[in-house]
């Protein structure tokens, strides 16, 4: 989650969120940066050497062949040096899910979240802003705080298949490096394991119409055991898919939608 | 021919010594009617700044709206538009009409006026040594276009969008939103103002691009063209090959509104992602067709006030040509997070990459046509050495963009926010300003005030830096875009762009200052105010200059004009 006056990336738990940290952090930061530090003292020297006191007569020089191609060719080195490691890092982004992955669908409507576990057995419950005295009453950061979170094991490999019901929503976590468009029409998929457990939170990233900014996304991530007993609490078989879906729909937890 | 003369034949009598046939038609005739070049570009201009007061006062809303946390006067200004009963949900709508109005305004009604109405109508034929544009009607409807489809979009405003009143889908009109999720006419009017303005840019288009082609003076080759020639040449260009897949794209918008077709919507077997690969595949040249123009006046600028001529003429000129060409294949790159295939998203990745190699070209050209220089610092070269260092700022932010497992993560942030002000706001604007105070005396024949140009500028410089590069913060920390309200941990980088922005506007009034007194008391402009570093044809008439000119066409010889 933000930190008051952060000014850098959330810090990531998720080893593709951790790989892509590092790429911005430690190979495109330190190349804009001097980049654009290089410019600056490139101009700040050009304008005090050559101001109109300093040298009066200018030159007429306007080509030289050797400075122009190292102007070019030294920007495509850098390119390359840059473009190596984020070919890569989409390839590791894109692994496929393991067989074993824990699916989630993932559903996106005007204006909050739906959450169904179909191999669990577990129907759809949907997930909407908590109010600003709610959230304070649970110490919880308001517009961030959903009522229902979505909950995940922690350790273990997850497969969320995203789409939407009505317009264009985005499913985005910045902490686990999630950001995935929930678009009607289409099954998108984001796969990754996350770290520890603890609660990650989001925010819809796709302008959905009025209440865009106030779908927010809370994922809780529990050991596994824990998870195990939260799938039961719901209704749902712990041990893949559903064996008595006929029990579950009574006891979807959050069937009730707290519409604000 | 209706002058108020009490003397007909004395008039034209005088004016017969003057040769330059300045017979003034009267105002309805010269600025309703106008098929002037010069005329039809202080149009432009006129209309760009009345726009972009619109356009910035939007922002200064949003900005006021966003300096703290929770909902300050959007509910106010909600019970203006819609009634003393409006909504939340009617106030939080008007929130999204606020930013899809100001993103149309700016880019339609703003910066592609002024850059290429503005500037382009009033110098690329002077420049070329032409005596009009090729198609001078034509020019006449281009302009006049822009009238209704302005009027269509402020209009917009006022009936039902959907959840309220206006348009609320943001410049980039995304389907669904924009067709099942928007009911009422508001955006049909926001869609045809598109229709209209881009109508108007592509018959702009035809126009510089035969003008540049077939009305040449004798000897001014393609290759000894002035570079901001050939910056409306690549834009006019870009232009006439993306405009009318924008017209397309959203013409599909209408028909799955209004009459049933299903392009867009997935239950009849279209695809909401086609919308965005057409309008995308129009927006990213848009941003070229920005931002080109302020290329070339900045390198005009650069070269007069060092006095010397623009290193690497012809890398610089293909360099735009490059950013022209790549900037269609490249557009991918803002659908990063929409589901696309891995290979797919490498390829954008990569290609997106390789336009940071022409534009660094331009860069680095443009101080090395100051290195060895004679430079003095008068306002437009202020502006211009503003824009250069700017630009690189929003450039680089750009590559980190550009990767595609990178971008994950600042999709949609603020961070995008930041990175395309700094190249339009800080970029293109600044190429705007730099342009203005540059031909201001050439236009006008006044002299711009120095001293509030300076202040101007550096208010301006701090103003907007303080309210664009706390953004990039916000970005990385995670606050989405387009959201009314925001956690509270987003606060302290919030207030202190809103405080900018407050600069900022300090600025603009120091500008519209300058420009009163100037027009009213400015001192008489020389043919040339800028001295030998001014070596476009522009400067070698009066200020203004005659209502036609080059009536005997000027000869370029072998010294050349770049």
């Amino acid at each position: 989650m933000p930190m008051p006056g952060e000014w850098t990336i959330q810090k990531q738990f998720t080893d593709t969120g951790r790989q892509a940290l590092w790429m911005h952090n430690y190979l495109l930061m330190p190349i804009i940066t001097l980049t654009s530090i290089f410019v600056l003292i490139l101009l700040a020297w050009t304008m005090f050497r050559y101001r109109r006191t300093a040298n009066p007569t200018p030159s007429k020089t306007s080509h030289n062949t050797l400075i122009e191609v190292i102007w070019t060719v030294v920007p495509v080195l850098i390119l390359l040096v840059i473009a190596v490691p984020s070919i890569g890092l989409l390839a590791d982004q894109y692994k496929p899910a393991l067989k074993d992955a824990l699916t989630v669908k993932v559903t996106g409507y005007q204006w909050y979240w739906g959450y169904e576990y179909p191999d669990q057995g577990i129907p759809e419950f949907v997930s909407n802003l908590q109010t600003e005295e709610k959230a304070k009453e649970n110490g919880e950061p308001y517009l961030l705080s959903p009522d229902n979170r979505l909950v995940l094991p922690a350790g273990k490999p997850i497969k969320l298949i995203i789409t939407g019901a009505d317009v264009i929503h985005s499913f985005a976590v910045p902490s686990l490096w999630v950001k995935m468009d929930a678009v009607p029409g289409r099954l998108n998929e984001k796969s990754f394991t996350i770290d520890k457990p603890g609660v990650y939170y989001g925010q819809c990233s796709e302008l959905c119409g009025a209440r865009h900014g106030f779908m927010p996304i809370a994922i809780e991530a529990l050991p596994p055991a824990q998870f195990e007993q939260w799938v039961l609490s719901q209704g749902g078989n712990p041990k893949g898919k559903a064996a008595t879906p006929a029990t579950t729909a009574a006891a979807a937890p959050a069937a009730a939608p707290a519409k604000i | 021919m209706s002058t108020t003369t009490a003397n007909p034949d004395d008039f034209h009598g005088s004016h017969a010594h003057d040769d330059h046939g300045d017979h003034l038609p009267g105002f309805f005739a010269r600025w309703f009617m106008s098929t002037n070049h010069k005329d039809i570009g202080t149009l432009y201009l006129i209309f760009a700044i009345i726009a972009g007061i619109i356009g910035g006062s939007i922002s200064g809303l949003m900005r006021a709206e966003l300096a703290h946390p929770g909902i300050q006067y959007l509910h106010t200004w909600a019970m203006w538009m819609d009634g003393p009963d409006a909504s939340m949900d009617q106030a939080y709508h008007l929130w999204n009409v606020l930013i899809t109005a100001h993103g149309l305004i700016m880019v339609f009604f703003m910066v592609m006026p002024a850059m290429i109405g503005g500037f382009g109508n009033w110098f690329v034929p002077i420049m070329i040594g032409a005596p009009d544009m090729a198609f001078p009607r034509m020019n006449n409807i281009s302009f006049w276009l822009l009238i209704p489809a302005f009027v269509l979009l402020l209009g917009s405003t006022f009936v039902p969008g959907g959840t309220g009143n206006g348009a609320g889908t943001g410049w980039t009109v995304y389907a669904p939103l924009s067709t099942s999720g928007s009911a009422g006419p508001a955006v049909d009017m926001a869609i045809l103002s598109l229709h209209i303005a881009g109508a108007s840019s592509i018959l702009g288009a035809i126009n510089f691009i035969t003008t540049i082609f077939n009305m040449r003076a004798p000897g001014m080759t393609l290759h000894k063209m002035p570079l901001f020639v050939w910056s409306v040449l690549v834009t006019a260009f870009l232009l006439l090959l993306a405009l009318p897949v924008l017209a397309a794209a959203i013409t599909m918008l209408l028909t799955d509104r209004n009459f049933g077709t299903t392009f867009y919507d997935a239950a009849g077997g279209g695809d909401p992602e086609l919308y965005q690969h057409l309008f995308w595949f129009f927006g990213h040249p848009e941003v070229y067709i920005m931002i080109l123009p302020g290329f070339g006046i900045v390198s005009q600028i650069v070269s007069t006030f060092s006095r010397k001529p623009v290193f690497g003429y012809l890398g610089m000129a293909y360099a735009m040509v490059a950013i022209g060409v790549v900037g269609f294949v490249v557009w991918a790159h803002h659908m990063f997070t929409t589901g696309m295939s891995v290979n797919v998203k490498m390829y954008f990745t990569a290609a997106t990459m390789v336009i940071a190699v022409p534009t660094g070209i331009k860069i680095f050209s443009w101080i090395a046509t100051m290195w060895g220089g004679s430079m003095s610092f008068k306002t437009p070269m202020m502006w211009a050495i503003g824009f250069i260092f700017m630009f690189t700022v929003g450039g680089v932010t750009g590559v980190v963009l550009a990767n595609g497992g990178v971008d994950d993560v600042m999709h949609d942030t603020y961070y995008v926010v930041a990175h395309f002000h700094y190249v339009l706001s800080l970029g293109a604007v600044f190429g705007l300003f730099a342009g203005f105070y540059y031909w201001f005396p050439k236009m006008s024949g006044k002299m711009y005030n120095e001293f509030l140009g300076q202040l101007h500028f550096w208010v301006f410089f701090i103003g907007v830096n303080l309210l664009f590069f706390p953004m990039h913060f916000l970005g990385l920390s995670g606050m989405p875009r387009r959201y009314p309200d925001y956690p509270a941990a987003f606060e302290k980088w919030n207030t202190l762009a809103s405080h900018g922005y407050e600069i900022m506007a300090a600025g603009m009034i120091i500008f519209f200052i300058n420009l009163i007194w100037s027009l009213a008391a400015g001192k008489k402009a020389a043919d040339n105010p800028w001295g030998e570093g001014a070596t476009t044809l522009e400067w070698t008439l009066s200020s203004p200059p005659p209502f036609h000119q080059f009536e005997t066409l000027p000869i370029i010889d072998d010294a050349g004009h770049h």
